[in-house]
């Protein structure tokens, strides 16, 4: 199979991020990620099936793996050498059209479910994603067992596949995985605001998963006034399409919820604030301002992937506000109490949020230095979200291949 | 004897004419045959004797007593002044102010009234410094006053510091300061820089609260003010004095002192400024070139300080006290014998180059909210009769209008700028949907009272003020400035003045008459 692999090769994950702190989006040229032939992953199991992608998208955490900033948090999470990609829209041998949900759950891993009906990434122990049958790994996209979606081909267990509508566009359809990251940040944040007449909630940053969020909240919280920062025209336009009540350059986010809320500034703080920020940028300065912004006793849910941060800690603690990260997806409880997969919450608001319009451009794998240029470049380009197309590389898979495999 | 106003008609020897950009200025040829200059008449002369001049003034008021007979002891004596938005530039110490008050305070004293207080007439502006009304007040009242707490800012927000005397037959609240309510008189300075100046509007306005200004700070009546310096025709007028005649029958006996004051606007070595190009010389050009030079180098910052050190010599042409409306219109005559410039017609196109201050950023940033209300507010509104461009027409202003707020004094301004603006720049909608947020927002009016910034209402009120011209204008240019930030207030910027002339043909064709406003120095065209 045609695949794009990361090895562990320290020496370029290093020269990666150097590159990129100087010229964005030049680690896919020099850094560990590389393009070649690869054997495709066995199937580990009774219960899995190939995958071939359609359209992956390209993910802040896939961009920071390749440019060297990811965390030495995931050395023990991930095993190498793999293939990148978690946004998958993709079709089984069958020629059904699927969408990957990527956690790498209990049933995957041939594990107890935490409990019956449990999603990929419900449960209180992760240890079932570090030990056999397969290789570490927290998801596909970062497992060397599975393969990933900037690939010709993966696998992926029935637990993690979803089958769409017909009338789905692969378009719609490879915003779902981001759509279900918004969906389950949304809900945290709406949980903590459950019985506020007006809550007020920020968000930090209107790339994909801010403007997922944003999606979220407008679905399960449409009474919350929904304060944005954005940093780009094209984000702007896209949180207020997508139903924010007030957008602002990032720089006036916490002048703005000032406004809303109608506090005072103490210092850098706001006296009160957001009842809950969802800070979908997850760096210093953003963490910062989420602490800055949110009520005392409010909640932060952190959904942007940060790394290793300089942060003043001690409005967090007088403030006695809650951090509360936001990694992807599971099973939720819905403010009307009923119960839901986070994934099925997406398929079936992905028609309503029309998440094609967050779909700015499609690449050939081999194109993939342009691609992750434009994806790492995306708020200055007026991009949201840039992905692979490998429908080009399906039609030349071997039919025959596929009927041996099915 | 000064010159009166003069229009001069371009013609191809017309040197290129003096346009202000903030804190630089430059030189621009306009258009032969098509353009013409209004100029402001030359400063009158002050009077010789300022001191007896004020003593006269109190001894012979309008309509009333000499000010000696109303003062009797025990009695509740207030002095209320105008405050920092004018006169612009700052005057050179002392200021008029302070020998006014000097005077009246030396006559209360002499009568034995010792329950005085001095009451800076704010209205919803920003509370001084100390180092600011020192310089309107001198150190002897400053020292002798408010250290005892008898010099104080008027607070529109105070609760227990504002007195309701009644409603006008409009509906309109009078709320105005309750020490200037409750006292047996209120004596109120004035310096009537422009024709809408003083009158009922010192006491309606400046000692009055949000409660009360709203009823003529708002869209309909900037919009229905043409202009706010003919008072025949100003609604803002009108409603002021409908709000004084509840103050005659409800409110303190008022003892008006007004002045008026020369447009000698430039101290030297900037003197040049206020002259004809024409007649500048060696001396003139060379100042200019080296101004030039330097103020291109100087970072913004400090070319602000430069300019905001500028205390000018203008001074005092006339004073006359008394009855509030008999004596405003000794004040207007005198005001209009040194601004009026008789214009023949309207123009398709007014030019006009925005200076580094206007009433609202003395010792400030002259940011975006502020370069709008200066010119579509002030030198529009700066006609008599007729505006000066004709409706449909294209304004252009001069000024870099930078993305840049003061934020101590303009906190509500940041704030307007980046989500009310975002939203509309349409005058009623604005009002509509975002005035009373700010207005009631309890942090901007904690910072109104505790600190020194404008009130939360403050950039709303800015924005009516140029409403009339919004309305009227088919086109805004402005040149030089920063274009995302003109883009916000809505307007077009250009880099030159020959793009914005280009931009303009759109709306105005493409020979379109142009007349350029040549202030500073402070003029009001006379519209026929």
């Amino acid at each position: 199979m045609r695949a794009l692999r990361i090895d562990r090769n320290t020496g370029r994950f290093m020269i990666a991020r150097l590159a990129s702190g100087i010229d964005t989006g030049s680690a896919a040229k020099i850094g560990p990620l590389t393009l070649g032939e690869a054997d495709a992953p066995a199937l580990p199991g009774v219960g899995w099936q190939r995958v071939y992608p359609r359209l992956t998208g390209i993910c802040g955490s896939d961009l920071a793996t390749v440019e060297g900033h990811a965390s030495t948090y995931f050395e023990n999470w991930v095993s190498f050498p793999f293939v990148p990609g978690h946004e998958i829209v993709g079709e089984l041998d069958s020629g059904e059209r699927i969408v990957v949900e990527p956690v790498l759950g209990h049933a995957a891993r041939g594990h107890a479910l935490p409990f019956e009906g449990a999603a990929p990434g419900d449960g209180d122990d992760y240890a079932h994603l570090a030990l056999p049958p397969l290789e570490p790994g927290i998801q596909i996209g970062f497992c060397n067992s599975t393969g990933g979606g900037w690939a010709t081909e993966l696998v992926a267990h029935e637990s993690q596949i979803h089958r769409i509508p017909h009338d789905m566009s692969d378009e719609r359809a490879v915003l779902i995985e981001p759509l279900a990251g918004g969906i389950h940040s949304a809900l945290q944040a709406v949980e903590s605001v459950r019985g506020v007449e007006s809550p007020v909630i920020a968000v930090q940053g209107a790339g994909t998963m801010g403007l997922c969020a944003i999606a979220g909240l407008r679905t399960f919280a449409p009474h919350a006034h929904v304060v944005v920062g954005a940093r780009y025209p094209a984000q702007v336009r896209a949180a207020k399409e997508l139903g924010a009540t007030t957008v602002v350059d990032a720089s006036e986010l916490a002048r703005t919820v000032r406004h809303v809320v109608g506090c005072h500034i103490v210092g850098n703080y706001l006296s009160s604030g957001a009842h809950v920020t969802i800070d979908a940028v997850g760096n210093s300065e953003s963490i910062g301002t989420s602490i800055h912004i949110t009520r005392p006793h409010g909640r932060i849910v952190l959904m942007g992937m940060p790394a290793r941060v300089d942060v003043d800690l001690t409005g967090l603690w007088h403030r006695e506000t809650e951090l509360k990260g936001s990694y992807t997806y599971g099973t939720e409880t819905l403010p009307d109490g009923s119960r839901r997969r986070t994934f099925e919450l997406a398929i079936e608001l992905a028609g309503a949020v029309q998440t094609e319009r967050l779909l700015s451009a499609t690449y050939p794998l081999e194109d993939y230095v342009r691609a992750l240029r434009h994806a790492a470049e995306a708020g200055p380009r007026g991009a949201i979200k840039i992905a692979f197309d490998l429908r080009p590389e399906l039609l030349k898979t071997d039919k025959s291949k596929k009927a041996e495999n099915r | 004897m000064p010159r009166p106003g003069f229009v001069l008609e371009v013609d191809r020897s017309t040197p290129p004419i003096l346009f202000w950009r903030g804190e630089n200025f430059s030189l621009e040829k306009l258009p032969a045959d098509r353009s013409r200059v209004i100029y402001a008449p030359e400063p009158h002369k002050v009077i010789d004797d300022i001191d007896g001049a004020i003593n006269h003034a109190l001894l012979n008021p309008v309509d009333m007593d000499p000010l000696p007979t109303l003062l009797v002891p025990g009695m509740k004596l207030t002095i209320a002044f105008d405050d920092i938005s004018l006169p612009l530039p700052k005057m050179t110490r002392p200021d008029i102010r302070q020998r006014i008050i000097e005077a009246v305070l030396d006559m209360a004293a002499e009568a034995g009234v010792d329950d005085v207080h001095i009451i800076a007439a704010l209205a919803l502006h920003r509370r001084m410094t100390e180092d600011e009304l020192r310089h309107q007040l001198g150190d002897r009242i400053y020292d002798a006053f408010a250290p005892r707490g008898m010099l104080y800012q008027h607070d529109a927000e105070d609760p227990d510091n504002l007195a309701l005397l009644g409603e006008t037959a409009h509906g309109e609240e009078v709320e105005i300061n309750k020490r200037a309510a409750e006292s047996d008189l209120l004596v109120y300075v004035n310096i009537n820089l422009v024709a809408m100046d003083g009158g009922w509007k010192s006491t309606a306005t400046g000692l009055a609260s949000y409660r009360s200004l709203r009823h003529h700070h708002n869209t309909h009546t900037m919009q229905n003010s043409r202009s706010f310096m003919d008072a025949h025709k100003s609604e803002l007028h009108k409603s002021n004095w409908r709000m004084g005649e509840v103050m005659r029958k409800h409110g303190p006996k008022i003892f008006q002192i007004e002045t008026t004051v020369n447009n000698d606007t430039f101290p030297k070595p900037f003197d040049f400024l206020a002259k004809r190009e024409w007649e500048w010389n060696g001396r003139d050009r060379a100042k200019f070139v080296a101004a030039k030079a330097g103020l291109n180098r100087t970072p913004p910052r400090m070319a602000r300080n430069i300019f905001h050190g500028i205390e000018a010599p203008h001074n005092m042409t006339s004073i006359q006290c008394g009855e509030v409306e008999a004596v405003h219109r000794l004040t207007t005559e005198n005001v209009w014998k040194q601004q009026l410039v008789e214009v023949q017609g309207q123009t398709d196109i007014l030019t006009m180059g925005i200076p580094f201050i206007c009433p609202y950023n003395v010792n400030s940033i002259m940011n975006p909210i502020l370069v709008m209300c200066t010119g579509l507010g002030y030198f529009f509104n700066l006609y008599r009769g007729k505006p000066l461009v004709r409706e449909g027409g294209v304004v252009i202003m001069t000024h870099p209008t930078t993305n840049e707020f003061h934020p101590v004094h303009h906190p509500s301004y940041i704030d307007f700028f980046e989500q009310v603006l975002t939203e509309t720049t349409v005058p009623h909608e604005l009002e509509a949907r975002f005035e009373k947020q700010f207005a009631q927002d309890d942090w901007y009016r904690h910072l109104y009272r505790t600190s020194y910034a404008y009130h939360g209402v403050h950039p709303f009120y800015m924005w009516y003020w140029g409403s009339h011209g919004l309305q009227h204008c088919g086109k805004v240019i402005i040149v030089g400035g920063d274009a995302p930030t003109v883009h916000r207030l809505g307007f077009t910027p250009a880099s030159t003045l020959n793009d914005a002339l280009e931009i303009a043909s759109d709306v105005v064709g493409r020979s379109p008459t142009i007349t350029h406003l040549h202030t500073p120095p402070l003029m009001v065209a006379d519209v026929k």
